[in-house]
Order: C-alpha cells, then sequence, then structure tokens
C-alpha cells in the first residue's frame, strides 16, 4: 500500500479542535485543540488524571469525544472504532500489549493478513514475512515461531511495536513506549521513530522520561487537568519548567536530606531461597528506616519481596520478626510463611507492584477496597458497620487527600495516583509494623507521588518499617535511608545514604560491584551482635 | 535540579473494556441495582399483562397462589446459584442434590422409622455434605467447579436411585405439611422461600462473608493478598447451595407426597435461567439475590402463563429457551452502553 500522500504545506497531518470528554457529568478533557504535522513527533505529558490516555483514545478511536471535531489530512475524522481508525491509518500502541500469548510472534505479527493458500497457512511466507518486520527494529534474532509468551517483556513490547510499524500508517502513537525496554531495543524504536518521520508519519509520543523527550520529540504539549495548557517546542525546554507546567507549581526535591534514625530491628531474612530467582538472600528491616531496591527488571526484586510476604513458598530461608523492643526474635518461620493471611497476622503489609491485577478490587468503592484487610474492624460478629465503614473511608480519603467524588467511587474509575492512595490507605487501616512497597509510585502522576512520599515518611516516623522497591533511582536517593541491589537473584550491594550516585547503583544492578561495598559487609555491620 | 520525572515509567492505563464494566458494575452500585430491579419488574408486568390479555383467567387469585406454590424450590436454589455465580463458579449437581436429599428423607422416614422433624434434618444435612464435598475437591484439586458439578450430576443421580430403589417412595402427608396452604393458599414452603430470600440479600449486601464472596469473584488474587483464604469460603458457598438444595428437596417431596428418584432432572438449568435473568453474570464478581427472585418470578410466570394459553410442550421449552437468551442480550446491551456512555 502507498506511504503517506504529500502534504500541502499549511495542512496538519491531523487537527484537533476544541475537543472535550466528559464522563457521566465530570470533564475530563476540555476545549483541547492541536494540530499534528506529518513527519513530527509531538510529546503528550502530563499527570495521570490530566487526560492524555483519554485524548490518545479518542484520536484513535477507542472513545468518542463529547465535543470537538477532528480532521485527518483535511477531510473530516471520526472514526466509530479503533478499526475502522487503522483502516484510515491511525494507529496506536497501546502499553497493555494487545499480543496474543498462545499464538507465535509471526502469528501476531501478521493477525489479520495471515499469508494462506485457499484458507491454509503458508507457514514459509509466515516466517519469512515476519522476519522482515522483526529486522526492521532490529529484533532479527528472535525466532518467529516463538510462543509469544515465551518472550520477555521488553520482547513482546518490541513485537507490539513492530505489528503496529506497518505501510499505510499515516499518525502513530506510543504510550510509554519504553516502559519495559532495554537501552538497546529503546535505540532500535528510535531508529525506527526517525525513519517513520522521514516516511512523513505523525507521532505522538505519550511518556514522562524527559531525556528521551529531549532526544525524540520536536514539540511537547503539556496537559493539565483536562486543559491543554503549553504547546512548545523541545528545543532548550528545561526539565523544571516543564514540570511546573505539569503540576501548576514548583516541585521541591527531596535528596538533602539526612539519614533517618535508625530504629530498633523487625525483620531479619537469611539465606531466601527460590528457584533461581532468589538465590540466597539476607537482609534486615529495621524501624522508622526506609530501605531501598533496585535491581533491573527481573533481578528478583518482586520475587524476593513475596516471599517476604509469603505470596510464594521459599525453598530454604528463614524470616524472624522482632515484636518492639525485643531484641531476641518473637516469631521466626522457615523457609517463609504459609500465606500472606500469616504474614499479614504477624505485622507484614504489602503494597503490589501491579495494583490492578493484585491490589484492587477494581469494580469495588474507595470504601470496600480500603477496609477489605481489616474487615474485623468494621464488622460485628459478621455484620458489617456500614456508618462505621464510611467513616473510616471518609477519614481516609481526607488524610491521603484521594481525588474523588465519594467514596462510594468505584476506584476502576479513578486515576492511577488516586488507585495507588486507596491500596495505602489499606495498610493504615489494617497497620502493619513491616511494610514492603514494590514500585509505589508506578503509574502515578507528579501531584499524587508527592503525597505518597510525605505519607510512607509518616509511616516512617511512626516507626515502620519499609522496604520500597523501584526502578526510579532519583526516588530511591531521595527517599531510602539505605539502597540494596540486586542483581540476577542475588543482593549484590547495600549503599548506605551519602555513599552512592547514580553510576554505582547503575553499576551494581548490572553486576559491576567493584566498587560497591559488598552486600555482605554491609548486612553484617547492619545487624546487632 | 533533579526531580523524580526522569526514568518514570507510568503504568498500563486500564484497557477500555476492563475499566469501562468496571466502572458501569459498581458504584453508582445502589444506583445500578434499582435500576435493574425496575426493569425486571417491568418485564414481569408485562409479561403479566400479555397473559391476561390473551387469557380470562390468568389474572386471578387462583393463578397467583399455583404460582406461588410452584415456586419455593426454585427460589431457595437460587439463592445458593446466586452466591455460587458470584465466586465465578457453577453448580451443575443442584437437580440430583434435591433428589438425594428428598430420597434420603423419604428412607429415614419408611424405612428407619424417624419421625418426619428428623428425617428432615437429615435430608438437609444430605444436600449440606454434597455440596460440601463438591467444593472441597473443586478446591483442593483447584478443579474448574464445572467439571466436578458435572460428574456429581451423574453421581448423585445414580445414589438417588439407589436410596430409593429406583422407585417413587410414597411418604404419604408425613411431610406434606411444608405444602400445606396456611394463609390465602399459599403454603409454608412460599413463606420459607421468602426469607430465604430476604436472608440471602441481607448476607450477600451487609455481612463480611458476604463482601468476601463477592471479592474473591472479582480478584481472587488481590483478596489473597489482602489476606483473605478464598478456600474455606468458596467451600463455604458450595456447603450452603447443596443444604438448599436439600430443602428444595423436602418442599418438592412435600408437594408429591413422595420421593421421586426422577425429581429434578434438569431443574439446574432452570435455575442458572432465574439467575442469569436476573443479571448476575457468569464472570462473577456482582449479583443481587433479589434480582435472581426477579428472575425466578419470570421463568414461573412464563410458564404459568403458557400453559394456560394451551402451549404445547415443546412450544413451551423452546419459547422458554428463547426468553433466556434475550434476556440477557438485553442485559449486556444494557451494560456495553453504560460502559461506552460512562
Amino acid at each position: 500500500m502507498a506511504t503517506t500522500e504529500a502534504q500541502g504545506a499549511g495542512t496538519p497531518r491531523v487537527r484537533l479542535q476544541q475537543i472535550g470528554k466528559a464522563y457521566s457529568g465530570t470533564l475530563v478533557l476540555e476545549g483541547v485543540s492541536l494540530d499534528l504535522q506529518a513527519g513530527e513527533v509531538m510529546a503528550l505529558t502530563g499527570e495521570n488524571g490530566a487526560g492524555k490516555s483519554t485524548l490518545s483514545k479518542i484520536l484513535c478511536g477507542l472513545v468518542d469525544p463529547s465535543q470537538g471535531q477532528m480532521q485527518l489530512d483535511g477531510k473530516p475524522f471520526a472514526p466509530a472504532s479503533r478499526r475502522e481508525a487503522e483502516r484510515l491509518g491511525v494507529r496506536m500502541v497501546m502499553q497493555e500489549l494487545g499480543l496474543v500469548a498462545t499464538l507465535t510472534v509471526a502469528e501476531n505479527l501478521l493477525l489479520g493478513q495471515l499469508p494462506h493458500r485457499l484458507g491454509w497457512l503458508d507457514h514459509a511466507a509466515m516466517r519469512a514475512l515476519a522476519r522482515t518486520q522483526l529486522a526492521k527494529i532490529g529484533m532479527e534474532h528472535i525466532d518467529p515461531d516463538t510462543p509469544v509468551s515465551q518472550l520477555g517483556i521488553g520482547q513482546q513490547q518490541m513485537v507490539e511495536i513492530a505489528r503496529n510499524l506497518q505501510e499505510g500508517t499515516r499518525v502513530l502513537v506510543l504510550d510509554e513506549p519504553t516502559a519495559m525496554l532495554t537501552l538497546k531495543e529503546t535505540e532500535h524504536l528510535f531508529t525506527q521513530i526517525a525513519l517513520l518521520k522521514e516516511r512523513g508519519v505523525a507521532l505522538v509520543y505519550v511518556s514522562h522520561r524527559l531525556e528521551e523527550l529531549q532526544r525524540i520529540a520536536d514539540k511537547v504539549a503539556v496537559l493539565r487537568d483536562g486543559r491543554l495548557v503549553d504547546v512548545r517546542p523541545m528545543q532548550g525546554l528545561q526539565e523544571h519548567e516543564l514540570v511546573e507546567r505539569m503540576v501548576g507549581h514548583a516541585v521541591q526535591d527531596n535528596e538533602g536530606r539526612p539519614r533517618r534514625a535508625r530504629g530498633a530491628l523487625r525483620l531479619s531474612a537469611k539465606n531466601l531461597q527460590r528457584g533461581a530467582q532468589v538465590r540466597g538472600v539476607s537482609l534486615s528491616l529495621y524501624a522508622g528506616e526506609i530501605m531501598g531496591l533496585a535491581g533491573l527488571v527481573g533481578s528478583g526484586r518482586t520475587e524476593l519481596v513475596r516471599l517476604l510476604f509469603g505470596a510464594d513458598r521459599a525453598e530454604q530461608g528463614e524470616i524472624s520478626l522482632h515484636a518492639a523492643g525485643s531484641p531476641a526474635p518473637t516469631q521466626t518461620v522457615a523457609p517463609n510463611w504459609n500465606s500472606p493471611v500469616q504474614a499479614i497476622r504477624a505485622g507484614i503489609g504489602l503494597v503490589t507492584e501491579d495494583r490492578k491485577s493484585q491490589g484492587l478490587l477494581l469494580s469495588q468503592s474507595i470504601r470496600a477496597n480500603t477496609t477489605l484487610a481489616g474487615m474485623h474492624k468494621i464488622a460485628r460478629g459478621g455484620w458489617l458497620q456500614r456508618a462505621q465503614e464510611s467513616e473510616v473511608a471518609r477519614h481516609f480519603v481526607e488524610r491521603l487527600r484521594i481525588r474523588s467524588r465519594s467514596a462510594e467511587q468505584a476506584v476502576s474509575t479513578l486515576s492511577g495516583g488516586n488507585q495507588q492512595k486507596v491500596v495505602f490507605a489499606r495498610w493504615l487501616h489494617q497497620p502493619c509494623d513491616v511494610l514492603l512497597l514494590d514500585e509505589p509510585t508506578r503509574g502515578v502522576d507528579v501531584g499524587a507521588r508527592a503525597d505518597i512520599y510525605h505519607e510512607i515518611d509518616r509511616m516512617c516516623d511512626d516507626g515502620k518499617a519499609v522496604l520500597m522497591v523501584s526502578s526510579d533511582l532519583r526516588e530511591l536517593m531521595a527517599m531510602c535511608d539505605r539502597i540494596g541491589v540486586m542483581h540476577d537473584g542475588e543482593l549484590v550491594a547495600v549503599f548506605e545514604r551519602g555513599q552512592w550516585s547514580d553510576q554505582q547503583l547503575l553499576a551494581a544492578a548490572f553486576g559491576n560491584v567493584d566498587e560497591a561495598p559488598s552486600a555482605h559487609a554491609a548486612a553484617q555491620a547492619a545487624t546487632p551482635e | 535540579m533533579t526531580t523524580p520525572l526522569s526514568a518514570r515509567a507510568s503504568a498500563p492505563t486500564p484497557s477500555a473494556a476492563a475499566a469501562a464494566s468496571a466502572a458501569s458494575q459498581a458504584s453508582s452500585g445502589r444506583m445500578q441495582a434499582w435500576g435493574t430491579y425496575v426493569g425486571l419488574f417491568l418485564v414481569l408486568a408485562a409479561m403479566v399483562a400479555l397473559f391476561s390479555f390473551l387469557s380470562e383467567y390468568f389474572w386471578s387469585t387462583e393463578t397467583f397462589v399455583t404460582i406461588a406454590n410452584e415456586i419455593p424450590a426454585l427460589a431457595v436454589m437460587a439463592v445458593g446459584m446466586t452466591f455460587v455465580l458470584i465466586l465465578a463458579g457453577i453448580d451443575l449437581s443442584v437437580g440430583s442434590v434435591l433428589a438425594l436429599s428428598a430420597a434420603v428423607a423419604a428412607q429415614a422416614i419408611l424405612v428407619w422409622g424417624l419421625n418426619p422433624w428428623a428425617a428432615g434434618a437429615l435430608g438437609l444435612l444430605c444436600g449440606l455434605l454434597c455440596g460440601a464435598v463438591l467444593g472441597s475437591i473443586s478446591v483442593v484439586w483447584r478443579l474448574p467447579t464445572f467439571i466436578v458439578s458435572l460428574g456429581m450430576l451423574e453421581a448423585l443421580r445414580g445414589a438417588a436411585y439407589l436410596v430409593t430403589d429406583s422407585r417413587t417412595q410414597y411418604v404419604g402427608d408425613a411431610i406434606s405439611g411444608l405444602a400445606a396452604p396456611i394463609a390465602a393458599g399459599v403454603s409454608a414452603a412460599f413463606v420459607i422461600a421468602i426469607v430465604v430470600v430476604a436472608l440471602g440479600q441481607i448476607v450477600l449486601t451487609r455481612t463480611v462473608f458476604g463482601r468476601y464472596v463477592v471479592g474473591i469473584g472479582t480478584n481472587e488474587e488481590a483478596m489473597r493478598l489482602a489476606g483473605i483464604d478464598p478456600r474455606p469460603i468458596r467451600i463455604l458457598v458450595f456447603a450452603l447451595t447443596g443444604l438448599l438444595a436439600g430443602l428444595a428437596g423436602l418442599m418438592q417431596s412435600a408437594r408429591l407426597e413422595a420421593a421421586d428418584p426422577n425429581a429434578g432432572s434438569g431443574m439446574e438449568l432452570q435455575v442458572i435461567a432465574a439467575v442469569v435473568i436476573g443479571g448476575t453474570s457468569l464472570m462473577g464478581g456482582r449479583g443481587s439475590v433479589i434480582a435472581t427472585f426477579f428472575g425466578v418470578l419470570i421463568i414461573a410466570v412464563l410458564e404459568a402463563g403458557l400453559a394456560q394459553i394451551g402451549a404445547s410442550e415443546p412450544a413451551k421449552r423452546i419459547i422458554t429457551g428463547a426468553v433466556i437468551v434475550v434476556a440477557v442480550i438485553i442485559d449486556t446491551v444494557r451494560q456495553r452502553r453504560a460502559a461506552r456512555r460512562a
């Protein structure tokens, strides 16, 4: 199919005019007017809840706008469905991968245009076509006959992107495309983006990663509270200027803070082992202190946290809990907890990595989700005390500043940041001595993030021992008193506050621990004699 | 000046369908429930109006009393099935449990000489055990309830035949008290059914147990990670469903004054149909006992109406089947339209 037609110098590839969207009376987008030019990358940024995903969905036909019009190459554009938009060359690579896990790479890439002879699949042609598409994104080493479920998540994302880099694409929206890619894969993607620009495709790049935007974007559009507050060329734009526009005020930085005073030992884990994912990890958590856990995707951080919480069974190891003021362990389990029920009763809480599939009951209200772990507190003899429960919910909505119409609202309708706050509320309602956080601010906008950091600080001041897994080194360096680094299932280094740097942490994450204090030495120094 | 912006990744946005369906399921929850009840009531009213128009005998006390005495067994089983469906499970064995419980109660009266109350209790216990076994097998070996209940459907039917010696066992008026009219021609069984429906709705909406059931049906993993063990709750739900099927068995025996090994044959489909017409999703995570009761009424009115206008047996089944499918289509379309609009 022919590639994009030549444009008259004045006609933008896409023109959005006064686009608005309301959900049950709440305005999510208002008066957004934006031009996308062919061969240009427009970065779309803003807090979660600002309307970025809604705008993307309107553009690619998933959602109808409540107001406004769109034009594609000068002609009215109002797709009734995503398929119609795709047929007109407007495609979106969403963050939830649209791959079919049980099919192979080739089948996924060619879904909808499987080569066949009279209905019988032509496997040779499939393989050849798939190889060409994979080569385009530098993934020629992937066997097209591999079932997609066997690929790593980064590779899956690349396959998804390849699926959308087709002939006839006029507009391509990329939603956080590099979230799970390695540096090498990101480079391939950027090369492809450059090629698409040459072909005249208009690109929308939704992302928070400023370094990437500075490299790849020509213009940046900032959304705030559903309105377009700024569209300007990327060149010369400072990061803090961008953040100010997104949030509406200057954001402060936490790094100069001194180390918190370390309290009593709360949890001591020894030699936890589970398959190849967690290999002989020992660590200690102290009251009033935040220990960070850094590492690359796949280094075993989430797996370790799940062992500490009893979500998975360990093969070997031991976990000891120390109640307040007790030097000797008050409870020991080997190899680890039988189930999360046991861990929670012992005073451990977990904010999971993926709140939507593991943390929240999406169709339930804020109220129901908040009280979930501590139902016995709002029930008498098995009967729910509705008034009490509503009061609890109201209290936490206020304390954590959860932006919602009421505590009866379904959490699925909240923004990522507010959803995460509901999960935190749960572990305040059912308090714990040890709190495990797995990517607590993933998918959370800047404003809510500040609220969450504040709450974590507060929990620490109350004497909780906190373990925080994060892929954001900046965040770890701002919040933590110690940072442990995992590599390939082992805890390879532990850094004290004031003795770390980006480079050292990253190096350790990649397995180069020459410059880092050894985890063993640090663990010895940390555990009381 | 550094900010937490760099190296940030934002989480996947909820896929449109999941979030939308979750949004429409939830909480304008109160409003949604009333909307469903009004809709079901209108359907029921329309059917009553239609049949009253087609048959001069329909709109009469006799008709409504007959219907009221027809539905208790179906209604109590549907209450149990509502909980099962909310858990995203299914119980195909309820018809067989009905027959087996009735058979055991009859056996107790006729052969072991127990008084009707003890026999009744034994029948209920039988139902409870059957349900508990179903629940336990599914939970311990993590098998789909569809498969396990399918096996029990057959096995328990066979057991019912065994206990009754493959013959209808006439019990006489020992337990017919349940079916005897107590006020305005309506039987005790009907009153019991209403109480069970009311209790079912209260337990579902106002107890911790009910909240847990809905939660497990919504997202079992999230429940587990919030510290709730779903397994005993699953077993309990199936045990209660078995108990209610046992109660239905006693109600049927009271009406027939006999334990028929064939009783309840095929009834599981009617029960599931009633629950589904009421708007409970087969996917789990939501449902209402009151809506299920409306579903029971709709099926009962349909059956009574078709009989009164002289529809043939085959015609009755075709029409009933069609009504079930249409009801689900209407409900699904309503959900999707609400989701797209929302």
